[in-house]
């Protein structure tokens, strides 16, 4: 139990462990944490090293950047590339691989691509350079998306003409179903994602109880929430329970935050279809700017490749981004494929499976000999 | 990417009914608050903000809370905020 006692309060931390032991018992449970900030949480505190063995948290699709396709990241680069353009996106993007390179590659070829903080530093860099076009390569749930949204809507207020946006948002209920509709997985429940649920609140995730019959229980970021809403989890399978539940309560509420979702509504609409790393495509998972919005659309106002490129053969983040393989079981993590040269996505952010199991290396002893031995046989 | 960062807010903008100056760790930066239209925010109020926004009020055990686990996390946590400090918008030239 040596990473409790890091823990903000570990006699607490300790009474959770020994609640989930005793509710368990001798089953077996497999919850998926739906959430890149959750599983950097649970690697970052050691939470696998504390739970009882029978209960096995698996990582879900909830990071991002980790869910971009190869081919999204190659348009990115196109657009990069067009002369005149600044292009702009978060620092996460800039080392994600497309089939040709990244965006740092484009930009050490002479391409001007900068990374920035907020889309808000996109538009500010389009109105101090009015001679030049700006893009901004927009990413992330409907945490993110939202403020995107109001960026486009302070561009069309101020009438900047020299600002795009090439969107990529997309929202978390679709990847939930299609994870639910997988043959390949068998869950007990989720832990459901903490900053996207401030903005959607509760209601979208009734369908996981309702349609497929399994807890979901809304999460915070600290060791202790993990815990806390794999005990709530347990409590209601043992208690014949089945429902939407909120452990976060102090930060999301029911409703999420109806001002955001309205100005989501506003200025976005659902695609028919988007492709994500792994999942494949997804119907209406994907958001893209209204036709109002067509002038601030970087995909109306150019060319964009949009040629569909089937993920490298030896990576197999989809397999991890659906729970059904741990990081550390794909071919090659830790040796071909590494925070500094990924070759996959989840390696490339901090929120990534790969990457958080990397960085903090506090991996289970077989997961250590696999490494090792494979290692050994790498020249 | 996906850090939500707690700061209080400090002073709103006459120019831009959306911007309010909030420090984080130390630093005071502009903050959209756009999203947050409809919580009425005081002088002293706690936030959570992503990439430049906030995007939900807490309250201060939170914040603290929450600052605590990202200081925790070392360097994604020093490399969010070297991003919100080295942001062009915060600079007075994005201010309006």
């Amino acid at each position: 139990m040596k990473f409790v006692d890091e823990y903000r309060d570990p006699t607490a931390a300790r009474a959770l462990v020994a609640q989930i032991t005793a509710l368990c018992g001798d089953d077996q449970f497999k919850f998926m944490e739906v959430c890149g900030g959750h599983t950097h949480t649970i690697y970052r505190h050691g939470i696998e090293h504390v739970l009882p063995v029978n209960v096995e948290l698996v990582h879900g699709p909830g990071c991002p950047v980790c869910v971009i396709p190869m081919g999204r990241v190659d348009d990115a680069i196109a657009l990069a590339r067009e002369p005149g353009i600044i292009f702009t996106t978060f620092g996460d993007m800039m080392r994600v691989p497309g089939s040709q390179g990244n965006l740092l590659t484009a930009k050490a070829e002479g391409a001007d691509v900068r990374f920035v903080y907020s889309p808000l530093d996109a538009l500010q860099i389009a109105i101090d350079n009015p001679d030049r076009q700006v893009v901004f390569f927009a990413v992330g749930f409907e945490t993110t998306a939202p403020s995107t949204a109001l960026t486009l809507l302070q561009a069309k207020a101020e009438d900047v003409a020299n600002f795009t946006v090439f969107s990529n948002h997309v929202t978390i209920v679709p990847p939930l179903r299609a994870i639910l509709e997988s043959p390949d997985l068998r869950l007990d429940g989720f832990i459901g994602p903490g900053h996207v649920s401030t903005v959607v609140g509760q209601p979208p995730y009734r369908f996981v109880p309702s349609e497929y019959g399994l807890p979901l229980v809304t999460a915070g970021f600290e060791p202790l929430d993990i815990l806390h809403a794999i005990s709530m989890l347990l409590t209601q399978i043992r208690e014949g329970r089945c429902e939407v539940e909120n452990q976060y309560s102090r930060v999301v509420r029911e409703e999420g935050n109806p001002r955001a979702l309205a100005i989501l509504a506003e200025v976005f609409e659902l695609r028919p279809h988007f492709e994500w790393r792994g999942l494949g495509f997804i119907a209406q998972s994907g958001l893209k700017l209204r036709p109002e919005f067509a002038a601030f659309d970087a995909e109306r106002r150019y060319q964009v490749p949009g040629v569909r490129v089937a993920d490298p053969k030896a990576c197999q983040c989809g397999e991890v981004l659906k729970g059904v393989i741990k990081p550390w079981e794909c071919k090659v993590f830790g040796t071909a494929c590494t925070p500094e040269t990924p070759i996959g996505t989840c390696m490339v952010s901090s929120e990534g499976a790969c990457a958080a199991y990397y960085t903090f290396g506090r991996m289970h002893r077989d997961a250590a000999v696999t490494l090792g031995r494979r290692r050994q046989l790498t020249p | 990417m996906c850090l939500g960062i707690p700061g209080q807010v400090k002073e709103f903008s006459e120019l831009h009914e959306h911007l309010a100056r909030v420090e984080v760790s130390g630093v005071t930066r502009e903050v959209n608050i756009g999203l947050l239209e409809d919580e009425q925010l005081k002088l002293g109020d706690w936030v959570l903000i992503h990439v430049g926004f906030a995007m939900a009020k807490i309250d201060e055990e939170e914040a603290t809370q929450a600052l605590d686990l990202l200081k925790a996390m070392g360097e994604a946590y020093e490399d969010e905020l070297e991003a919100l400090r080295s942001s062009e918008y915060s600079s007075e030239s994005g201010a309006t």
